[in-house]
């Protein structure tokens, strides 16, 4: 991204001259003219955590492929072995991990389908049109944000098997078809993005409220939507605490299943282990392609969702 | 974009009363009125879904917990509810067990947070540099956090385990004995932080990180003109312009910290989990209320449970505010 010349690399103790200030303007990479360049201490400091960060992935997949006898040995194996497609096939169909697949798909997916919607609907309410009670109802979305779910799990295990929905998917996707996180951060986005001009025209033309969200708002919102869509797809894919009351271990999600296979009697190590790589890698496959992206989204959103 | 109707039909003058610009008038009051309606309701009509969603699945739940919590409820029998006044609330708080999961749910929220977020600082701040490759960087860091809690908490069971476990192999190589982590009061603690530090610590970066690109460059050129050092700079202008995201980052890791569920039950997976440990040695308030209500079947104290967490949510709420009045007060 930055262009560093050589010459000008070894500027220690002054931490920006006005020149280079000058040259990168601070309106597209704030603060940009303050940095300094990273010393071998920094690169030293963020490998070692680097590698601190990869290592546990790096591990699931060894111990994915060995037996658990070799992964539990004196000494344990440090590369991949050879038992990785055998383990997969023993997980699959100990696990009903196929069938957790599939689950996790349709619930990652309508969750983040959902909240796309209606998180950027309300988003361009709080942000761009004016009505009674808006900031007070705005306080009260943030508000919803500190609230654990362990709060009203009881009842809503209860109210789900009152209407037929328990062990069912629906009872997962509906509690969290919208997010408070989401309505702050498409807020934010659309205040900035989005110009009372491009509304007021497509008003003057004509257009009924809703037209406006059609053509006006969601081609405005479409990048931070990415990247809201991705953020809610990895919680949505990673939630555990509400699906693994509210599920069984015939209609399982992912996650719940990685949970009831260790809670087996005896599990075997390796099994576990190849069923967890099941349930990373999409993600990291998702995070290798858009990892910049995500990043980026929570650097802008800097709120915990 | 153009849906017709046309400007100057709404400054016509008054028509001269034939029958068809009277019908056409009326029309256009109508649809006026139409105008006017969908500009008033459509902002409620699109906050609504979030309000209906919340209500029925957050709020409504919530509050029908404190009912749950005054009755009896098994997980046998779901739609008899038995009424046992403070029953529930006595027998949890008359627990020894209740006790040590708070006590737990403290000092692993402490031990997780605190390291957590000072190591988040530190790595943002080396992240602030201009460095080659910076967003291979900021995406590695940030890897454990497309983990999940499930997957986080089974790899570090094999790590943490204590015969063939990854961490007592490397214990063994540098010539110290072996550690049963899971079954120690204390390690068992600073297992499940590792697990919470590990996954939560690049998210926290890069929140910090985005801050710190927020603080004007001015500051520090005034702070070097006026010979600061690089320390200098950092704890004078650095800390004291990040505050807010500080105080908020720990607000957000306190409530998580809260809700530790995965990371304790998967630790020794099997009956262990649901207990905390042998001795509930790392049993937490979540896998508490777990126990209770899904191990045990009785939803009546698992719902007292949730309202003893509400109680501490709101002491918790209390001193953020007292820390943050204080905060704003004294940075004058």
């Amino acid at each position: 991204m930055t262009t560093t010349s050589p010459i000008k690399a070894p500027e220690l103790g002054r931490p920006s001259t006005p020149h280079r200030a000058a040259r990168r303007p601070s309106r597209f990479r704030p603060g940009a003219g303050k940095q300094l360049q990273g010393g071998p201490f920094a690169y030293i400091a963020l490998t070692v955590v680097g590698i601190g960060s990869l290592l546990p992935l790096y591990w699931t997949l060894v111990a994915a492929s060995h037996t658990q006898d070799e992964v539990l040995a004196t000494t344990p194996p440090f590369l991949p072995g050879g038992r990785l497609l055998h383990n997969l096939d023993v997980a699959w169909n100990q696990a009903h991990l196929g069938k957790a697949i599939v689950n996790s798909v349709v619930v990652s997916s309508c969750i983040t389908a959902a909240t796309l919607f209606f998180c950027t609907l309300a988003g361009y309410a709080f942000a761009k049109m004016r009505f009674t009670g808006r900031g007070a109802l705005m306080t009260g979305v943030i508000a919803t944000l500190t609230i654990p779910p362990q709060l009203s799990v009881v009842p809503l295990f209860m109210m789900m098997s009152d209407i037929g929905w328990g062990g069912k998917l629906e009872a997962v996707i509906f509690p969290t078809l919208v997010s408070a996180f989401g309505v702050f951060f498409m807020r934010q986005y659309l205040i900035e993005a989005l110009p009372y001009e491009l509304i007021e025209a497509a008003k003057i033309d004509g257009a009924n409220n809703f037209r406006i969200v059609r053509s006006v708002v969601l081609p405005v919102a479409r990048p931070a939507m990415m990247v809201l869509g991705m953020l809610t797809f990895v919680q949505a894919w990673n939630d555990f605490f509400w699906p693994y009351l509210a599920l069984n271990q015939q209609n399982p999600t992912l996650q719940v299943a990685l949970g009831q296979l260790s809670a087996s009697y005896t599990p075997d190590q390796s099994i576990v282990m190849a069923g967890a790589l099941i349930s990373t890698l999409p993600l990291l496959v998702v995070f290798v392609i858009f990892g910049k992206q995500i990043v980026g989204g929570i650097m802008s959103g800097a709120v915990k969702g | 974009m153009a849906t017709s109707t046309p400007a100057r039909d709404a400054y016509a003058p008054p028509p001269g009363g034939s029958r068809q610009t009277t019908a056409r008038s009326r029309r256009q009051t109508w649809r006026s009125r139409l105008w006017r309606f969908d500009d008033k309701a459509s902002p409620y009509a699109y906050i609504a879904p979030f309000f209906l969603v919340f209500g029925a699945f957050g709020l409504y739940p919530l509050l029908y917990t404190g009912w749950i919590a005054l009755h009896r409820v098994e997980m046998t029998g779901l739609n008899q509810m038995e009424w046992v006044g403070w029953g529930n609330f006595d027998k949890i708080l008359h627990d020894s067990e209740f006790w040590t999961a708070l006590g737990n749910t403290f000092l692993i929220g402490v031990m997780s947070t605190v390291p957590q977020l000072l190591v988040a600082l530190g790595l943002a701040h080396l992240l602030n540099y201009r460095l080659r490759a910076s967003t291979f960087w900021r995406t590695v860091i940030l890897t454990p956090y497309a983990t999940s809690v499930a997957s986080a908490a089974l790899v570090f069971a094999l790590v943490f385990r204590a015969d063939g476990g990854l961490l007592n192999w490397v214990l063994h190589f540098v010539g110290l004995g072996d550690t049963n982590w899971v079954n120690g009061h204390w390690t068992s603690k600073i297992a499940i932080s590792v697990i919470v530090i590990w996954r939560w610590t690049g998210y926290n970066t890069l929140i910090y990180l985005a801050a710190m690109q927020a603080v004007p460059t001015d500051l520090y050129e005034a702070a070097s003109l006026d010979g600061a050092s690089r320390w200098q700079q950092f704890r004078k202008v650095t800390i004291p312009s990040l505050r807010p995201t500080i105080l908020f980052t720990i607000v957000i890791s306190t409530i998580g910290s809260m809700q530790l569920f995965g990371e304790p039950l998967l630790l020794e997976g099997g009956t262990l989990g649901a207990t905390g440990g042998n001795e509930n040695q790392y049993e937490t308030l979540s896998v508490y209320l777990y126990n209770y209500g899904w191990n045990l079947g009785h939803l009546g104290p698992a719902a007292a449970v949730a309202w003893a967490m509400l109680a501490l949510l709101l002491i918790i709420a209390a001193v953020n505010w007292l820390i943050g009045r204080f905060v704003r007060t004294s940075a004058v």
